[in-house]
């Protein structure tokens, strides 16, 4: 229940992290691809209970810093701690939704088949996969709208409903923490509420989500709190006082549309040119 | 039965299972994409079969017990996806390019290691050459006994890796997320393929144990969308032509046993490629013309519907065959009637996609489909009477007057 305490507060203070162990607490994380840094130290402290979006421009390193987290890829430096404990002792709560690109579609596997594989680590390698199992699987594409499919090749489901799929095989996990990589990218607008239903109804289950986002219009409409990242965080906190035009100029320099801005943060009147400073790529 | 004889069962037994190992195996391969991989295996593996026997007679052996000659090929084949793995890890080559120079090289080098056996002693060479292509002919019932034993242990080691090996293959991120480590499962998977093809080699020949890994794989799929059932029916598929083949090489004399197991796989694959529903290309073929017959009736009766004159000779065909219109091109009663549904048809589907609110609908159109076959009587009867009400709307302004060109 001290959990529930710690849900009150959208950033948990010091002596609450200290009672009940953060979902994910990143300390120090640098990720490079050669010798370009990708991820540089990067600290990140992910509240309970709650819809945290990773945001930045293109090339920040949102999905690496994910990835890296998850250990899908290597991490030059920096630790991860998931619930207090290290990632391999606690792989089995937490689910990764990957970016679409990453499957191969023309494998012979059913969507039923797809849910299942969330399943299979709890399986080990000689479980036998029982009717139970295989109605659990059911349900969890019937949450999210896709029962109808389960006898479809993944490959020939449009993009959203694969996406929905894979979300379906996350929540088989029966998770506390769930990773999602552009959830909502090239998905139709059935496919997104479809999604964020999902994902909100797991918060209110008190789950943990982390999404890395890129729609900066959809962010306080889905999200409590953000993570914004230019390969180091730029501003970490719930959404009212993270998510500023202050935060975002300077993560996103003058790549954004002023029209956006002017949208999200209308008192502002007109967002004025981001200054130029002097950047060693520029 | 009589004549084959036990020793022809014995192989046929090897074979069989040697073939299973190699198309539940294979299949994973083909999955993971990396069926190729096990051509350079296997012909990484003649410069260590041609050592082996040289270091066996070297310490005063006979150089052709099976077990050891098995070991060097073993050790050199891995030796061979050692380099492969490492050229495409640390270069710019490409997994395609590392293959072929691997294979090469390293079957280049075992062909000149076998010449060298051959000019030191031409009385002793002990028939290495057979591991190129297989011979069953003067095998030893310990041998037959060995590859069984590892034909068995190869599956049992497939069976346990079946799940991270289909996890690695689909989804290599999300494996790795649940704990697996990637590398490490196609490393298990390249310990199987270098497994079956050092049990193939005496049966099967280094040349063409890729085929018996491949044939089996390919033709499985057109069978079926789950990778477990693929994985099993190249089992099966592989079996059969494993024991076939070598029944069929033992009953005619001087028939190779790799090339005849092989060339049964073959005509598996053949079968499957025909006749396999869905996937099949019969199949593809049937369902294309139906396709096509459809398309050509509807069109033919919306084009009668709005008075035209059907110019296509194959709609026309069409719609003679069924009675529609008269040899002369004058159109039946029963045309007309047919002709009267299309047209109807054709106008409440284009109603409904004219509407938001008929959209959920209106995506599944695809223009052959009569929507009575969607929606129940009640829902026809609304549908109707709202374009009832509305016919004179602007979506019949429009339209070009029926019976006009």
């Amino acid at each position: 229940m001290t959990q529930a305490a710690a849900m009150m507060s959208p950033l948990p203070s010091e002596q609450a992290s200290a009672a009940v162990p953060l979902p994910l607490k990143v300390r120090g994380m640098t990720v490079s691809y050669g010798a370009t840094p990708a991820v540089f130290s990067a600290d990140m402290d992910i509240a309970p209970g709650a819809m945290t979006a990773i945001i930045g421009p293109n090339g920040a390193g949102k999905s690496t810093l994910l990835k890296a987290t998850l250990g899908i890829i290597p991490r030059l430096s920096g630790q991860v701690e998931v619930f207090g404990q290290p990632l391999d002792r606690v792989r089995a709560r937490i689910a990764y939704v990957p970016q679409r690109a990453s499957v191969d579609w023309d494998f012979p596997t059913r969507a039923l088949d797809v849910v299942e594989m969330g399943l299979y680590r709890q399986l080990g390698l000689l479980g036998r996969l029982t009717r139970q199992h295989r109605s659990l699987a059911r349900d969890c594409l019937d949450r999210v709208g896709m029962a109808d499919f389960a006898g479809r090749q993944i490959g020939q489901l449009s993009g959203g409903q694969q996406q929905r799929v894979f979300l379906a095989r996350a929540l088989a996990q029966g998770a506390d923490l769930y990773m999602l990589d552009e959830p909502f990218a090239g998905v139709d607008a059935a496919t997104e509420k479809a999604i964020i239903d999902v994902l909100k109804s797991l918060k209110d289950e008190g789950r943990t989500i982390l999404a890395v986002h890129h729609d900066l219009s959809t962010v306080p409409d889905y999200f409590d709190n953000v993570f914004i990242i230019n390969r180091s965080p730029v501003a970490a906190g719930p959404v009212a006082t993270a998510f500023t035009e202050t935060a975002l100029q300077s993560a996103y320099g003058g790549r954004l549309a002023t029209g956006l801005l002017d949208q999200l943060f209308p008192s502002a009147g007109p967002a004025p040119m981001p200054q130029p400073f002097p950047t060693l790529d520029a | 039965m009589m004549d084959l004889g036990y020793n022809t069962l014995l192989v046929a037994t090897g074979a069989g299972l040697l073939g299973i190992a190699a198309g539940v195996t294979g299949a994973f391969l083909y999955l993971r994409k990396r069926s190729l991989v096990s051509d350079a295996i296997s012909h990484a593996t003649l410069p260590g079969v041609a050592l082996a026997f040289i270091f066996m007679v070297a310490l005063g052996g006979e150089g052709r017990n099976l077990v050891g000659l098995l070991g060097g090929a073993a050790l050199s084949s891995l030796a061979g996806l050692a380099v492969v793995q490492w050229l495409t890890r640390r270069t710019r080559l490409g997994e395609d390019a590392a293959i072929g120079a691997v294979l090469s090289v390293f079957f280049g080098f075992g062909i000149v290691l076998l010449t060298v056996i051959q000019t030191l002693g031409a009385g002793r060479q002990a028939g290495l050459e057979t591991f190129l292509l297989g011979s069953t002919a003067g095998m030893l019932r310990a041998d037959a006994i060995v590859i069984a034993v590892g034909g068995a242990l190869t599956l049992l080691a497939c069976l346990l890796l079946r799940r991270p090996m289909t996890m690695v293959s689909f989804d290599a991120e999300y494996a790795a997320t649940q704990g697996l480590v990637p590398a490490r499962v196609d490393m298990g998977m390249m310990a199987l393929a270098l497994a079956v093809t050092t049990i193939g080699l005496k049966i099967v020949g280094l040349i063409l144990i890729v085929a018996l890994l491949i044939l089996p794989a390919v033709a499985a799929r057109f069978w079926t969308e789950r990778a477990e059932v693929v994985a099993l029916l190249a089992g099966v598929m592989g079996g059969l032509a494993g024991a076939s083949g070598a029944v069929l090489s033992a009953l005619a004399p001087d028939l190779p046993t790799g090339p005849i197991i092989v060339l049964v796989a073959a005509a598996l694959f053949t079968l499957s490629l025909v006749f396999a529903p869905e996937r099949g290309v019969l199949a593809g073929a049937i369902a294309y013309m139906r396709f096509r017959r459809q398309v050509h009736m509807r069109q033919g009766l919306l084009a009668l519907a709005h008075g035209h004159r059907v110019h296509e000779s194959y709609s026309r065909r069409l719609l003679g065959r069924a009675g529609l219109i008269r040899a002369d091109g004058v159109v039946t009663d029963q045309g007309r009637r047919l002709a009267a549904w299309a047209a109807r048809d054709e106008r409440r589907w284009s109603y409904l996609r004219s509407r938001p609110e008929g959209a959920a609908l209106a995506a599944r159109y695809d223009g052959l489909t009569p929507i009575e076959d969607l929606v129940t009587p009640d829902q026809l009867r609304a549908l109707d009477d709202a374009i009832a009400s509305d016919g004179a709307g602007p979506q019949a302004r429009g339209r070009v007057p029926e019976g006009r060109s």
